[in-house]
């Protein structure tokens, strides 16, 4: 395995709900390895169950069958290594930036002093320096997303799980959070899932793209994305990626 | 500003000086262009450059405080003209079915059976709506919903159909489905169409003309002509020149 330390592994992954006294196949025996430090893109048609699969991962859902492991063990329930980015910010309104970011440690106990020192590193990280005492609603939808990203990273998770956190955001905004994210990454290495249905992002960010079908999920392709970084979204080596992948997809309407 | 406006007949609609202020804010600052019967037209422009207040401006939703648009040459008047709108969200009227919805707008145009009955038909064999034809609204997925009310646009045979980013939230491969769609509405129906968008792959792809705004207070900075044959193929060095090039015209990131 080019000598990558297999960080999370899914083995067997299903998950069904009853819906109206029928089975509700969302998601069908998945399996994959994400590798430690690895930029994982999880891209799949809209309503796919992609949000299952990260709710199974974070230990919010337990599946029907089959298990998650990080380094070697089974999890079981939520696990302070696994972190999360929402696609809606989820920010408490009444809380500042940085009351906002220090949560998860203030939380667990840390001492003031050292938890703003983590929080504020953050706050840098994410280019919010100057705004640590504004409330969510004096923020802009992009500026929101980095607070999200800041308080997830101050809580030193090892896997960063990330629900189509741009998927509110214009495409401009978009773009530059993109770019943005993948700085961040390139800084501060962790392992991170990224789930998108946006084509065009996954090719932009991915080390690794996992494709899902349609409804329920199961794996249909895994994408080595070998362009150097910062990418150019029209390169023709990446429109040609973009395509490839495109004609994969299921169209869903 | 007192010169007296005079219709040319070459063109369907005509903006002259269109200027809005709130208050001391300049939102919109003296737009002036042309759009001939049967254009397709995409603006673009920077987030928060003024967008809305341009299309409310268009649809008389709010009135301008200096300028005025035409159609025909008779300044533009909701309860004469025809202008049809497709929101970013879909907005179906939710107790009626997909014919009714489709039927609505003509109704309340008193239009004659025959005549309502004939253009819903249309529509309904354009985008392949028969097996929902008595479908609700909740019954649809987001992208099939959307299409049924680009269908009712469509249906009133507008005068000006104005688009604000219809797909913003839809993936690359149901977005080229869906703008291929529109272009078969359009070229078929023949309607005068104002699209707005913050894709410039979008923009690219559709339109005849890209109107580019600027940041506040809002001209028309430049216009680009797209002179290349439907269906246009994204990764062509022509196609990508153009996406370029208007990206680099309003990129602030």
């Amino acid at each position: 395995m080019d000598g990558k330390k297999v960080k999370l592994s899914l083995e067997h992954i299903s998950q069904s709900y009853v819906l109206n006294n029928r089975a509700f196949d969302a998601v069908q025996d998945i399996n994959f390895d994400v590798y430690d430090s690895e930029f994982l893109v999880l891209l799949g048609p809209g309503y796919c169950g992609k949000t299952v699969l990260l709710n199974i991962i974070s230990g919010l859902e337990e599946p029907v069958d089959g298990t998650v492991r990080l380094d070697g063990e089974v999890v079981k329930g939520s696990d302070p290594r696994i972190g999360m980015v929402f696609q809606k910010t989820s920010l408490l309104p009444w809380k500042t930036v940085m009351e906002n970011v220090e949560v998860g440690p203030k939380m667990a106990g840390v001492a003031k002093e050292e938890r703003r020192k983590t929080a504020q590193k953050y706050i840098d990280l994410v280019g919010l320096q100057g705004f640590e005492k504004s409330y969510p609603t004096q923020l802009s939808g992009g500026m929101k997303q980095r607070v999200g990203i800041a308080r997830a990273y101050t809580n030193s998770p090892e896997i960063l799980l990330m629900d189509e956190p741009f998927g509110a955001l214009d495409a401009q905004t978009r773009y530059s959070m993109e770019e943005e994210i993948q700085k961040i990454w390139q800084s501060e290495k962790r392992t991170i899932i990224f789930v998108t249905n946006n084509i065009e992002e996954a090719v932009y960010l991915g080390d690794r793209i996992v494709l899902l079908t349609n409804r329920p999920a199961h794996v249909k392709a895994i994408y080595d994305i070998d362009l150097p970084r910062p990418r150019d979204t029209v390169s023709p080596e990446f429109l040609r990626i973009r395509k490839e992948i495109s004609d994969n997809t299921d169209l869903a309407l | 500003m007192s010169e007296q406006f005079v219709h040319d007949p070459e063109y369907k609609v005509e903006v002259r000086n269109l200027t809005k202020n709130f208050g001391e804010l300049k939102v919109l600052n003296d737009i002036s262009f042309n759009i001939k019967k049967g254009e397709f037209i995409c603006v673009v422009g920077p987030t928060g450059c003024g967008k809305t207040t341009f299309l409310n401006l268009l649809t008389r939703i709010i009135q301008p405080s200096a300028g005025d648009l035409y159609i025909d040459g008779e300044p533009a008047d909701p309860t004469k003209h025809n202008l049809a709108f497709v929101f970013q969200e879909p907005s179906a009227i939710p107790w009626k079915t997909v014919e009714e919805n489709l039927r609505f707008g003509l109704e309340i145009k008193k239009l004659p059976e025959d005549e309502i009955k004939s253009r819903v038909e249309n529509i309904i064999r354009l985008l392949g709506l028969e097996e929902f034809r008595n479908s609700y609204p909740h019954q649809l997925s987001m992208s099939t919903a959307q299409r049924v009310i680009i269908g009712r646009g469509f249906a009133m045979s507008p005068d000006l159909l104005l688009m604000d980013e219809p797909y913003s939230q839809m993936d690359i491969k149901l977005r080229f489905y869906l703008e291929d769609e529109v272009i078969r509405l359009w070229k078929e129906l023949g309607s005068t169409v104002v699209f707005i968008t913050h894709n410039i792959e979008e923009a690219t792809y559709l339109a005849e003309r890209i109107l580019i705004l600027s940041n506040k207070p809002t001209t028309i900075k430049e216009e680009v002509h797209v002179d290349l044959p439907h269906p246009r193929d994204v990764t062509s060095p022509d196609f990508i020149k153009i996406r370029k090039y208007v990206t680099d015209q309003i990129k602030w990131w």
